[in-house]
C-alpha cells in the first residue's frame, strides 16, 4: 500500500480497540518469566555450549600474535577462534567499527577472540588465558583537544545550513546570547546485555539474538560471514531494552556464529556487562555553541547552532543541531556540524540521537535568553512558535501544538507559583522549577506484515517487527482487531522472526506508526480476501463483532476462513507527505527540583510531560514510553557520563556501578498528558511516535530548574554537585 | 574466574589454620564482594574457606556495658537490632545508607570491614594497579579520579575504602577481635585496623596470614546526636562521594569520621577537638594534608559543607 495522500476516514477511526488503555498482551509472559530472551532459548535435546569473548586491552594498534595454547588446554574448552584466524571480514554496512576479523584494533574491548567451552564458567576462565600481543599506536581520545582538527562531514549529513544573514542580524540584535554547552558520552546501559545463540545446519545458520532491526542484522551478519542472506535465519521475539544499542549487528552474533562453526555445536555468547560501553556503541559527546539574537519584544531575529563531535574514521556526527532548524522562528539562521576523528569506541544512535543532546543545549539557551529579555520562558517560546518550516516557509507543519502543550502544562504544573531565581527555600532545600520544549520529528519506514485468518476466527499477525519493551505486540494486536472487527483476544501476534515480512523495526520512534500501518495494509488485503471469498462487494462490507456484514447478510468471520484459511500480506510504503509537510511531535516538560543547600545534591521532586504526538494508539504503553524517557533524561541531566581516560582511550566506568543510571529513589511522581490529536498526514493510523519525544528536552528542563533554584547556570552535563558547590550559599 | 577448592569450616581455629596453611586462600561469608572480584579475576584465590557455619552471628552485651557483634551478623540484622538502634544510631544509619536491601541481607559485619575499593582501574584487569598486582603501577593517578581519595594517598595508590559501616565503627571506637592460626587472640582498635596505602596498597589491614575476625566490639554507649550523612550523585545504591559520621554532644563536643576521602575511615582526634569551633575548623584539620586531583578537589569543600550541615542538624 502506498500512502501518498492524507488519510480519510478508515476502520481505525472507530477506535473500538485502538486508542484504548489495553494492558500488554505479552505482559503475563514477561512477569511470569515465560517470555524467552536471547540467551535463554533452551531445548534439552540440543547440546548448547558457551562462548566467552576476549576484548582488546588497547585502544588502537595491531594484534601481533595471539597465544591460545593455554586456553585450548583448559578444562572443558572445545575451541578458540581468534580475530587472526578468521582474517579480514567484510564489515556490515551499518557498522562503523569492524566487529571481528583481522589484526587492526580500532577501539578498546574490540573482540579479539571467542573461547568456546562446555560450561559458561569454563569458557570464562579459559578466555582469561588467551594472551594477545599488541603493537600499540597513539590515538586521539579527547574531543576538546581534537576540536581544531574537526572536519566538515559528508554533504549527505547537511553539515552547513544557512538562511538570511545570521552574522549581520546577530550583530544588530539588541539582546544576544552566545554560550557553549557540552554533553558527555552516554551508554545505552539497557537491562539485557547483547546476547546470541548460533546454530549451523549445513551452510545455513540460525541465530537467536536481541535485535531491534531484524533485517539490518540479517543483512550485515550475512555480509560479515560471507554467506547469502537467505542462509541466515534470525529470531528475536523478546528484547530486554535497546535504546539504539541493538540497532546494528553486534559482536555477540558474529562470535557465536564463528564459535559454533568451529566446534560444530550451537554456541551461546553474551557480552559481559563491562564490554557494553567499550565493545558496543554509545551516544557521542558534543561541544555545542549557540548564539541567539532577539528584539526587545522577544522575537528571535538570529539563531545559530554549531556542534562538534567525534567518531572513528568513517563515522558520522551527532546531529545535535538539526532541531534548531525547525523549532523556533527567526529570519536569519545557520547551523554547522564538524566531526573529529576519535579512536574511542564507535559513536552511534542512542534514543533520540541528535535531538537529545541538541535540546539539552538549545533549551538551556532559550531559558537563558528569556531571562535576558525579562520574559517568562514559556511566553518566549510561544512568541517564537512557528507553524511553518523556518527555512522553507512554504512548507507547513502537518500539525504543531507546541504552544498548547506549554500552556496546558503550565496550568497543570502550577507554573504561576514559580519564583524568582534563588528565592525559594524549604528547610535545607533550594527549590526551583524549569521548563523545556520537547520536539522530535516523525519518521516513517516501509513496513510489511502478513495476516492470517483461521477457521476459529483467530487472526495471526506475522511481521519481523520487534518489541523492545515498547508495546509493539499490543498495538499491533489492537490494529488487527480493529481492522477485522474482532476482540483483541482473537488476535495472535508473532514478531521478530526473519521468515516474516520485513518491517520498520524499532528505532527513531518510527516503529509504532510504521509497523501498525503495515499491519493496517495487510489487513486491508485480508478484508478484501474475506469479502471476495464470501462474494461480497468489498466496498460496503463491515467487519464488527466477529461478523462480516454486507447489506442484510451477516456471516461469521471464521466461516470465511474455510479449511485452509485466508492470508493478507502487504507492505506500507510512503509517498512524499513527509517532504511536502514537516511532520513532527511536540511536547513540554516541567520539572521541580530541590538542591541541597549544603551539598549541592539535586533531587527531582515532580515531573510533568505534555505531549502532542498524533493519535495515541494505547495510552498505557505510550505513557510507559514517556515516563521511561523522562527517567532517562533525569539520568542524562544528573548522573550519566562515560568517563574517558584520554591517555589510554577507553571509557573507564564501564559497568553499572560506575556508570550510574537513575534508581527508583531518584524518580519522583511523573505525570504525562497526551493531547487529543490525529494526524491524517502521518499514516492511515494517524499516529506518530512518543518513544523519543519523551526524552527530548527533559534534561534541559532539569538544568533550568536547578538554575531557578540556585542561580547557578551549569552548561556542562551531567549537572553533578561538584559543578554547583562553588556557587551555593555560604553556610550559616 | 579461576578454579578453586572449597571447604566449610567448622571451627574458628580450624578456619584460621586452614587459611594459614594456604596463603592463596580467602575466607568467604556473604560473598557480596569477593565473588564479583573472582569473576573478573581481580581476586584469584585457589581455595575458599566458607566461614558461614561458625556461629559468629550473635549480638551480645559485654560485661563493660558495650556490645559484641559477631563477625557473621548480617548488615540487615545489625542495622535492625534494638540496642544498636537505641544506643548506636550512627551504626544503624550508616549500614542502611549502604548497598541495597538484598546485599545487606547477605553482607556480614567482618566482610563489610574487609571489602575492597571500587576504583574502576582496580576492577579492570587490563589496567595497571598496585593493589591488584603489586608493583605494576597505578593507572588511576592521572586518569579518571572523581571518586578517589584526597587524604592519606600515596604515589602508589589513591583508592578509597568504600564502606559506610566502617565510618560509624571508627567514630564509635569499635574494636576488632580476631583469632590467629596458633589460637592467640587479638583486640585491634578500629583506628589501627585499616592501613594507608603507602607503597603496599595491596595490604589493606593489619590482619596476619590466617587471622580471622570473630567479632567487632562496641564500647559502652556515649549518647549524643548520632548522624550519618552520605553524599552521592544518585539517591540510593551508590558509593559515597563524601560521608560524615558524627556524634555531637549537647555541649558541642564530639567525634567525626569521614568516608569517601581516604584509603581508610578518616578520623583525626585533633579534628574532634575543633568540632566545638564549627565545621570550618574541624574540616580544616581533617583535610589539612589533602592532595586532591583536579577532578576530586571538590571533596575538600564538600567535607566542610556536609560537616556544617551535620553540626547544624545536631544543634537543631
Amino acid at each position: 500500500m502506498q500512502f501518498d495522500k492524507p488519510a480519510t476516514t478508515n476502520p481505525i477511526d472507530q477506535l473500538k480497540v485502538v486508542g484504548k488503555p489495553i494492558h500488554r498482551i505479552d505482559g503475563e509472559l514477561k512477569t511470569t518469566g515465560l517470555a524467552i530472551y536471547a540467551y535463554e532459548w533452551h531445548d534439552k535435546n540440543i547440546p548448547y555450549v558457551y562462548g566467552y569473548p576476549v576484548g582488546s586491552a588497547i585502544a588502537k594498534g595491531r594484534v601481533k600474535s595471539i597465544d591460545t595454547s593455554a586456553a585450548k588446554r583448559a578444562d572443558g574448552v572445545l575451541g578458540v577462534v581468534t580475530t587472526l584466524d578468521v582474517g579480514d571480514l567484510e564489515k556490515g554496512k551499518f557498522n562503523t567499527a569492524k566487529l571481528f576479523g583481522g589484526a587492526e584494533i580500532q577501539h578498546y574491548h574490540q573482540a579479539t577472540a571467542v573461547v568456546v567451552a562446555r560450561t559458561f564458567e569454563q569458557a570464562r576462565a579459559a578466555a582469561a588465558l588467551v594472551k594477545v600481543a599488541y603493537e600499540q599506536e597513539t590515538g586521539s581520545y579527547d574531543l576538546r583537544a581534537a576540536m581544531p582538527s574537526a572536519k566538515k562531514p559528508d554533504e549527505s549529513q547537511e553539515p552547513d545550513t544557512a538562511v538570511g544573514d545570521f552574522d549581520a542580524a546577530f550583530r544588530a540584535a539588541p539582546i544576544t546570547l552566545s554560550e557553549t554547552y557540552t554533553t558527555p558520552d552516554q551508554s545505552h546501559s539497557m537491562m539485557e546485555p547483547h546476547a546470541s545463540i548460533a546454530a549451523w545446519d549445513g551452510d545455513e545458520v540460525t541465530v537467536w539474538t536481541s535485535s531491534q532491526m531484524i533485517d539490518w542484522w540479517r543483512t550485515d551478519l550475512a555480509m560479515t560471514l560471507g554467506i547469502d542472506k537467505e542462509k541466515v535465519h534470525l529470531m528475536s521475539p523478546f528484547i530486554g531494552g535497546g535504546f539504539g544499542g541493538k540497532l546494528f549487528l553486534r559482536a555477540d552474533a558474529v562470535l557465536a556464529a564463528f564459535g559454533s562453526k568451529a566446534v560444530g555445536r550451537p554456541v551461546k555468547v553474551a557480552l559481559p556487562r563491562p564490554f557494553m560501553p567499550n565493545n558496543t556503541t554509545h551516544r557521542p559527546a558534543t561541544i555545542q555553541r549557540i548564539r541567539i539574537g532577539a528584539q526587545r519584544d522577544g522575537k528571535i531575529t538570529a539563531i545559530a547552532h554549531e556542534s562538534w563531535s567525534g567518531d572513528l574514521p568513517g563515522g558520522s556526527p551527532e546531529t545535535a543541531v538539526n532541531q534548531t532548524r525547525l523549532l523556533y522562528a527567526g529570519a536569519n539562521r545557520m547551523t554547522a556540524m564538524r566531526l573529529a576523528t576519535l579512536d574511542l569506541p564507535e559513536g552511534n544512535a542512542m534514543r533520540a540521537p541528535g535531538e537529545a543532546p541538541g535540546l539539552m543545549a538549545l533549551e538551556i539557551a532559550i531559558d537563558e535568553m528569556a531571562e535576558k529579555l525579562g520574559m517568562d520562558p514559556i511566553l518566549f517560546r510561544i512568541v517564537n512558535d512557528t507553524q511553518v518550516d523556518p527555512e522553507h516557509p512554504e512548507r507547513a507543519f502537518s500539525q504543531r501544538n507546541l504552544s498548547g502543550c506549554l500552556t496546558l502544562g503550565a496550568d497543570r504544573f502550577g507554573w504561576k507559583n514559580r519564583r524568582e531565581v534563588a528565592s525559594r527555600r524549604e528547610n535545607n532545600w533550594l527549590v526551583g522549577m524549569g521548563v523545556a520544549a520537547a520536539f522530535r520529528n516523525n519518521l516513517v519506514m516501509p513496513s510489511g506484515a502478513r495476516v492470517k485468518l483461521d477457521r476459529e476466527g483467530v487472526v495471526t499477525v506475522e511481521t519481523d517487527m520487534t518489541d523492545i519493551g515498547t508495546g509493539s505486540y499490543t498495538i499491533i494486536a489492537q490494529t488487527a482487531a480493529e481492522m477485522m472487527g474482532i476482540g483483541i483476544d482473537k488476535v495472535a501476534v508473532q514478531l521478530g522472526d526473519s521468515r516474516f515480512p520485513v518491517s520498520a523495526g524499532s528505532g527513531g520512534q518510527f516503529g509504532a506508526n510504521s509497523s501498525t500501518s503495515g499491519v493496517y495494509a495487510a489487513c486491508v488485503k485480508l478484508r478484501e480476501a474475506v469479502a471476495s471469498k464470501l462474494g461480497f462487494n468489498s466496498n460496503d462490507v463491515v467487519f464488527e463483532n466477529g461478523q462480516v456484514l454486507s447489506g442484510n447478510r451477516s456471516i461469521p468471520l471464521a466461516d470465511a476462513a474455510g479449511g485452509e484459511g485466508l492470508v493478507g500480506e502487504d507492505t506500507i510504503e510512503w509517498g512524499d507527505l513527509t517532504k511536502t509537510h514537516q511532520q513532527s511531535t511536540f511536547g513540554a516538560h516541567f520539572v521541580e527540583v530541590g538542591v541541597d543547600a549544603a551539598t549541592g545534591e539535586t533531587r527531582i521532586r515532580r515531573m510533568l510531560a505534555v505531549c502532542a504526538a498524533g493519535r495515541i494508539l494505547n495510552p498505557i504503553t505510550a505513557r510507559s514510553q514517556v515516563i521511561g524517557a523522562m527517567t532517562m533524561g533525569a539520568g542524562g541531566a544528573l548522573l550519566e557520563e562515560l568517563a574517558v581516560d584520554t591517555r589510554r582511550g577507553f571509557f573507564v566506568n564501564h559497568d553499572l556501578a560506575g556508570y550510574e543510571v537513575p534508581v527508583h529513589a531518584d524518580i519522583p511522581h511523573q505525570e504525562v498528558v497526551f493531547m487529543d490529536e490525529a494526524d491524517p498526514m502521518s499514516s492511515p493510523m494517524k499516529a506518530k511516535g512518543v518513544g523519543e519525544l519523551g526524552l527530548c528536552g527533559v534534561s534541559a528542563a532539569i538544568a533550568n530548574a536547578i538554575y531557578n533554584a540556585t542561580g547557578i547556570r551549569v552548561r556542562r552535563y551531567p549537572i553533578t554537585l561538584d559543578k554547583l558547590i562553588g556557587g551555593l550559599p555560604e553556610l550559616a | 574466574m579461576k578454579a578453586f577448592t572449597y571447604e566449610r569450616a567448622s571451627s574458628v581455629e580450624g578456619a584460621a589454620k586452614s587459611a594459614a596453611a594456604n596463603p592463596a586462600s580467602k575466607f568467604i561469608a556473604g560473598g557480596t564482594n569477593i565473588l564479583d572480584l573472582m569473576k573478573l579475576e581481580v581476586e584469584c584465590p585457589t581455595h575458599l574457606i566458607d566461614v558461614n557455619g561458625l556461629h559468629l552471628d550473635k549480638i551480645e552485651p559485654t560485661p563493660e556495658a558495650g556490645l559484641r557483634v559477631g563477625a557473621l551478623v548480617r548488615n540487615t540484622a545489625l542495622a535492625a537490632d534494638e540496642t544498636v538502634r537505641r544506643h548506636y544510631g550512627l551504626l544503624s544509619r550508616a549500614l542502611l545508607a549502604g548497598a541495597s536491601g538484598q546485599l545487606r541481607n547477605k553482607a556480614t559485619t567482618a566482610g563489610n570491614l574487609l571489602q575492597r575499593t571500587r576504583c574502576p582501574y582496580f576492577y579492570d584487569p587490563n589496567q595497571a594497579c598496585n593493589k591488584r598486582q603489586p608493583g605494576s603501577g597505578c593507572s588511576a593517578i592521572g586518569g579518571f579520579t572523581r571518586q578517589h581519595a584526597v587524604v592519606g594517598t600515596s604515589n602508589a595508590c589513591i583508592a578509597t575504602h568504600p564502606s559506610d559501616m566502617a565510618i560509624a565503627m571508627r567514630a564509635l571506637d569499635a574494636v576488632v577481635e580476631t583469632v590467629k592460626a596458633d589460637g592467640t587472640k587479638r583486640s585491634i582498635p578500629i583506628k589501627d585496623f585499616h592501613r594507608l596505602p603507602g607503597n603496599t596498597p595491596h595490604i589493606e589491614t593489619v590482619l596476619e596470614l590466617g587471622e580471622i575476625i570473630t567479632a567487632v566490639v562496641l564500647p559502652p554507649p556515649i549518647g549524643g546526636k548520632q548522624i550519618y550523612r552520605k553524599v552521592r550523585d544518585r539517591a540510593s545504591y551508590a558509593f559515597a562521594l563524601v560521608s560524615i559520621g558524627a556524634i555531637i554532644q549537647p555541649d558541642g563536643t564530639g567525634r567525626v569520621a569521614v568516608g569517601g576521602v581516604a584509603h581508610k575511615p578518616w578520623r583525626l582526634e585533633e579534628a574532634d577537638v575543633e568540632l566545638k569551633q564549627g565545621a570550618k575548623a574541624a574540616a580544616g584539620v581533617l583535610m589539612a594534608d589533602a592532595r586532591p586531583t583536579e577532578q576530586n578537589r571538590f571533596k575538600i569543600d564538600l567535607v566542610e559543607r556536609t560537616l556544617g550541615a551535620v553540626i547544624a542538624q545536631a544543634r537543631g
